[in-house]
């Protein structure tokens, strides 16, 4: 059942545990249940809203940075990852396989903001080597949401 | 001038379903629950599959029966899923869509004065394929009692000593009914003891809520007397591809391959390239669908429950067969007043046979929030009509 909760909730928060009961057959204090239990393991970290800003009149630039850095002895990325992950400014932090060691996603202001954080304060850390900063010009699909078209239902309307 | 029509044709009346489509077609803002094919796009592995193999210029006939590869996947397929054995260079042949195969499975085994049981409510076409074959069809009514399932007692019932052939039209549109292991098995002991043969048209055979369906063909003694159909149009979301498959025993495929040969050639070759594919990987995307299928099975069910509206539950494809007859319309007038004044079409139960008196076929093939819309809508309709009658 968990597979399940998790795939529709992950694509819609905001259902209810009576709807989820219905369309699950199952027993609505079993969902709550259920979902208590994976809120307290973290297995649910949060429930958030997809907004697509580029639609607001509030500007917000998001960049992703490569930072290449120096691991440490006994802690390995873990700290400076953690130096990173505390600015608030500072969306996402992942360790990355390949030409660099972390990704950073970032949300700021302007571009102006974006390039004085990365200019002052991550690329000044001690252990980062170099920084390679990209801005995001369009969102084409994000979280499995196309975000350029709306669905329209092309079929006729009554067919056998 | 002379009569330019064949008199046969002219008999045969047009499909019920499109009269309704023509008076929703006007209604521009209508919601639609009367579709017959799923909401999913075909995934895009498959597409991609189709895309490349125009990229790569097969753009040719394939041999009459199909893609020699595509046959050996669909062997595969059955033997995976009803453990059933066929030969994919003489019993399988790539149809047109499922309804081809109809067409050519009724044509390659009958002759004028043979009877054809249908049992109804049902898809469309059986009817006047079997009457376009020259044979006399024959309906069995089905019963909202026994969840619209082919009960032995009805079979018997129907046979005569012209009796050759019953389709088997499950998992069932309109009525969502299926046939279970049970309930074949009582089916099967009368065909082989009245010697007739069965064409098992099961499109939705990965579309069931229940148990795994059952194929006719996996009990004693009936692959040899059973035209076995099946496609990728609700499986995979594969309605305009237009592919289905057909398995029969040599003999008869035989003889349906010629019917084929001379009036279609060959099913497209680019849906029958996406085809290996959906075969092959597709397994994930029919079991992601099936499973939202039956949420939204659910959904409906509860809410039908919550409105006081009757209905058997409904285990297989992708309908719900609501009663009507408490509100003492046809099921015509009922789905005409739902379109006038609430915009709703859903398909009246007639449209699939005269037994379907009384009920409607509603689609699920939607997004739960397209539901909701419509539900509310169904809701207020019903409510309006009870304080009508009182």
């Amino acid at each position: 059942m968990r597979e399940q909760i998790l795939a529709i909730i992950e694509k819609n928060s905001r259902i209810n545990i009576k709807e989820l009961a219905i369309i699950l057959g199952a027993e609505e204090i079993d969902i709550a249940n259920e979902l208590k239990a994976m809120e307290e393991e973290g297995v649910i970290c949060g429930y958030h809203t997809m907004i697509d800003w580029e639609k607001t009149s509030i500007e917000k630039v998001t960049a992703l940075i490569e930072v290449r850095i120096t691991p440490q002895r006994g802690q390995g990325y873990d700290n400076i990852a953690e130096r990173i992950y505390k600015y608030p400014e500072v969306n996402s932090v992942y360790l990355i396989s390949g030409g660099y060691d972390l990704l950073v996603t970032l949300d700021g202001k302007s571009l102006k903001a974006v390039s004085s954080f990365v200019s002052d304060k991550l690329s000044t850390l001690e252990g980062v080597l170099s920084t390679a900063t990209h801005f995001i010009l369009k969102k084409y699909k994000d979280h499995g949401t196309i975000l350029t078209r709306k669905y329209e239902d092309t079929r006729e309307k009554v067919t056998p | 001038m002379r009569n330019p029509l064949s008199e046969t044709i002219v008999t045969i009346k047009p499909s019920g379903i499109r009269k309704f489509f023509d008076l929703v077609s006007e209604m521009e803002d209508a919601i639609s629950l009367g579709v017959g094919e799923p909401d999913f796009d075909t995934p895009w592995h498959i597409r991609d599959e189709g895309i490349y193999s125009l990229e790569k210029g097969r753009t040719f006939y394939t041999s009459n029966a199909g893609l020699k590869e595509l046959k050996i996947e669909i062997v595969k397929y059955i033997e995976r899923f009803q453990g059933v054995s066929y030969d994919a260079d003489h019993e399988v042949i790539v149809t047109v869509g499922g309804s081809e195969a109809i067409d050519i499975a009724l044509r390659a085994m009958v002759d004028p004065g043979d009877e054809v049981l249908i049992p109804q409510p049902s898809y469309v076409s059986y009817e006047p394929c079997a009457v376009l074959a020259g044979a006399k069809p024959v309906i069995i009514e089905l019963k909202e009692e026994n969840e619209f399932r082919l009960t032995a007692k009805e079979l018997r019932e129907a046979i005569t000593d012209k009796t050759k052939i019953l389709i088997l039209p499950f998992p069932n549109n309109p009525t969502g009914a299926i046939m279970e292991r049970k309930d074949l098995e009582a089916i099967a002991e009368i065909i082989r003891e009245k010697d007739l043969f069965v064409i098992s048209d099961e499109i939705y055979a990965e579309l069931t809520y229940k148990d795994k369906h059952v194929s006719i063909v996996s009990l004693p003694g009936m692959q040899e007397r059973t035209v076995l159909i099946n496609g990728f149009s609700k499986a995979y979301a594969m309605t305009g591809w237009r592919l289905g498959y057909a398995c029969a025993p040599r003999e008869i495929m035989e003889q349906m391959l010629k019917i084929h040969q001379f009036a279609i050639m060959c099913a497209p070759t680019t849906s029958q390239y996406a085809a290996v594919e959906a075969l092959r990987n597709g397994d994930g995307d029919v079991a992601m669908m099936r499973e939202s299928y039956n949420q939204r099975r659910r959904f409906l069910m509860h809410a039908f429950k919550e409105m006081g509206l009757t209905c058997f539950e409904p285990y297989g494809a992708f309908y719900v067969f609501p009663c009507i007859k408490e509100f003492g319309m046809t099921s015509d007038e009922f789905a005409n007043r739902l379109l006038q004044e609430e915009k709703v079409a859903v398909v009246p139960g007639t449209a699939f046979g005269d037994c379907g008196e009384g009920f409607l076929r509603i689609s699920y093939a939607y997004s739960i929030d397209n539901l909701k819309i419509a539900l509310e809508k169904i809701n207020a309709f019903i409510t309006r009509l009870r304080k009508e009658q009182k």
